[in-house]
């Protein structure tokens, strides 16, 4: 079964505001993005588990129709660039997300 | 008015130098106004807490110079948010300052510059406090009187009105202190009469210049043209494309929300947005609405100091360290701990970054440790530099003498690339993070007009000054 990383064209993160880091997931056409859509394996539950948070860490989970995008928003462990930081720009929170199996 | 086009040549004016190449495109395209963000949060509290620059001048001046030539040379307007990083007072003299010395480089006419300011008194922001509430933003909760006294410097981000007020006084040149990037190309399509839904939604994917385009490149040109019911985005590098996806894509770039972007005064909502491509490198979006808001709320960001701070950086290469990597930051905790207390509070902070393990990450990295060395990074920091410098090589110099079971080594379990503890920039935090409802929507920003150039004709005397 393929990974979301097959599917995707882009998977970023990036810091939206101070407190928060926002996740872009992209497809190049409508038929992936429906397929992740409805496989119910991209939920904020699932996002949740997958980094270890309590769910209502997730403050933005939605599926963007218009664009054949899923965006989701956490909130930061700390505001960004206080001592402790280990991402300023929120631009590296991403790469567990490559490996979720999508399923058929 | 059918049409009016925005020139948008850099996501950060100053953070690297514009490419000139696709600018002078762009301008050769005559837009009716040129217009750039200089500002950013994700740099972190330390600019704006102890108020310093970020960028180095040289490049600021470098972007400022590009854009007033070009603007001059038109005769359009030029407009610049966020100046210098932060949009502190500092950042806003700097910029006027720049300006002026560009315009007597080039021996300009004289034209008017108004500079609005964006910098919150702390003393009247506690005043305000007592009338109103001070909302917190991403779960902050409210503002309290404590917090602001721990903050060193705060900034409000302005909405249009400040800037529509600056170009009624007939302003050439804006240069602003903190301000919403959308708002900074909003001002003058709404000044025209063009929808706020349409001039907003502009805004919003110019802020970043070529980041809505195809493929990624920073620090090209972009032009965006909003007509009466549609906003159109090009990119001026040849190699660029403007697409649905690339567009639709930075809709929701560095935003919370997919759908609804909230703003000063109201909020966008993007639900409706319809996406079409124009030809080849150009696309239109329609269906932006905007929403106004019962009360009119600006955003304030406040730094505070935290504390001194000081890193030093040691490896592990020894298997059974790695292996047995909980035992080795034990160690190092419990020797810090012996001679200065529990870490965390008023005292001192220390944290131990594991490369290799979940050095980005922290407690949210969901893969478990795979290789066959690892990277830490020692954090400190205390009251002063030389309990952070004291404290970093404890714990450095602890994990060279980690103490686990089944330990091999006995000359040290860990190489330090250097036996040295490196002094690192005050620790500042971002402290305010919040909504303040404002009566009038400029009552936060002081605008100062200055004449600047060279006096056409006769000579009536110095710049005339007003502020308001």
């Amino acid at each position: 079964m393929p990974k979301l990383i097959d599917l995707a064209t882009t998977i970023r993160s990036k810091n939206a505001g101070v407190d928060q880091i926002t996740f872009d997931i992209l497809f190049r056409d409508e038929k992936s993005y429906r397929r992740v859509r409805d496989s119910g394996a991209l939920t904020a539950e699932v996002i949740a588990s997958l980094y270890r948070v309590p769910l209502d860490v997730v403050t933005h989970f939605s599926y963007v129709d218009s664009a054949w995008a899923i965006k989701f928003t956490l909130r930061r462990r700390r505001p960004s660039g206080s001592p402790g930081e280990t991402d300023v720009f929120g631009s590296q929170q991403y790469p567990p997300l490559f490996d979720i199996v999508i399923p058929f | 008015m059918e049409r009016i086009t925005l020139l948008s040549p850099t996501g950060h004016l100053g953070f690297t130098p514009i490419e000139r190449e696709s600018f002078y495109r762009g301008v050769e395209r005559e837009p009716d106004a040129l217009v750039a963000d200089s500002g950013s949060c994700d740099i972190g509290p330390y600019p704006l807490g102890a108020d310093q620059q970020h960028s180095p001048v040289e490049w600021q001046r470098h972007d400022l110079e590009l854009m007033l030539v070009a603007s001059r040379r038109l005769g359009v307007p030029m407009i610049i948010g966020s100046a210098a990083d932060t949009g502190t007072n500092r950042g806003v003299d700097l910029y006027v300052r720049l300006i002026q010395e560009i315009a007597k480089k080039h021996a300009f006419p004289t034209f008017r510059l108004a500079a609005i300011y964006a910098e919150v008194d702390r003393d009247d922001l506690l005043f305000r406090m007592r009338r109103v509430r001070v909302r917190g933003l991403a779960g902050r909760p409210d503002l309290t009187p404590d917090v602001v006294e721990r903050t060193e410097h705060i900034v409000a981000m302005m909405g249009v009105e400040p800037i529509l007020k600056a170009l009624d006084m007939g302003a050439d040149v804006i240069i602003c202190g903190r301000s919403c990037d959308d708002a900074i190309f909003a001002a003058l399509p709404i000044r025209y009469g063009f929808p706020k839904s349409l001039s907003f939604y502009a805004g919003k994917i110019l802020e970043c210049a070529s980041l809505c385009a195809e493929p990624f490149m920073a620090k090209e040109t972009v032009l965006g043209t909003v007509t009466h019911d549609a906003v159109e985005f090009e990119p001026m590098h040849p190699a660029q494309r403007c697409t649905p996806a690339s567009v639709a894509s930075h809709s929701l770039y560095e935003r919370e929300d997919a759908f609804g972007h909230a703003l000063p005064g109201g909020y966008l909502d993007l639900r409706n947005c319809v996406y079409e491509q124009v030809d080849e490198r150009r696309t239109r979006v329609r269906g932006a609405r905007w929403i106004d808001s019962a009360e009119y709320t600006v955003k304030l960001e406040g730094a505070g100091r935290v504390g001194e701070r000081a890193v030093a950086f040691v490896a592990l290469r020894d298997p059974m360290a790695i292996a047995r990597l909980e035992d080795v930051l034990g160690w190092v905790r419990q020797k810090v701990q012996e001679r200065y207390g529990p870490s965390g509070g008023d005292t001192y902070e220390l944290f131990i970054h594991v490369y290799g393990r979940d050095g980005v990450l922290g407690e949210r990295e969901p893969t478990p440790i795979s290789c066959h060395e690892v990277g830490i990074l020692i954090e400190a920091v205390a009251p002063s530099q030389e309990q952070a410098t004291e404290i970093a090589a404890l714990a450095q110099r602890n994990v060279l003498f980690a103490r686990f079971p089944g330990a091999r080594g006995t000359a040290g379990v860990a190489a330090m690339p250097f036996d040295e503890v490196l002094p690192a920039r005050t620790g500042y935090a971002w402290t305010i993070n919040h909504l303040l409802p404002l009566e009038d929507p400029l009552e936060l920003f002081p605008i100062r007009v200055i004449e600047v150039g060279t006096p056409v004709g006769e000579v009536k005397g110095g710049s005339k000054a007003c502020r308001n």
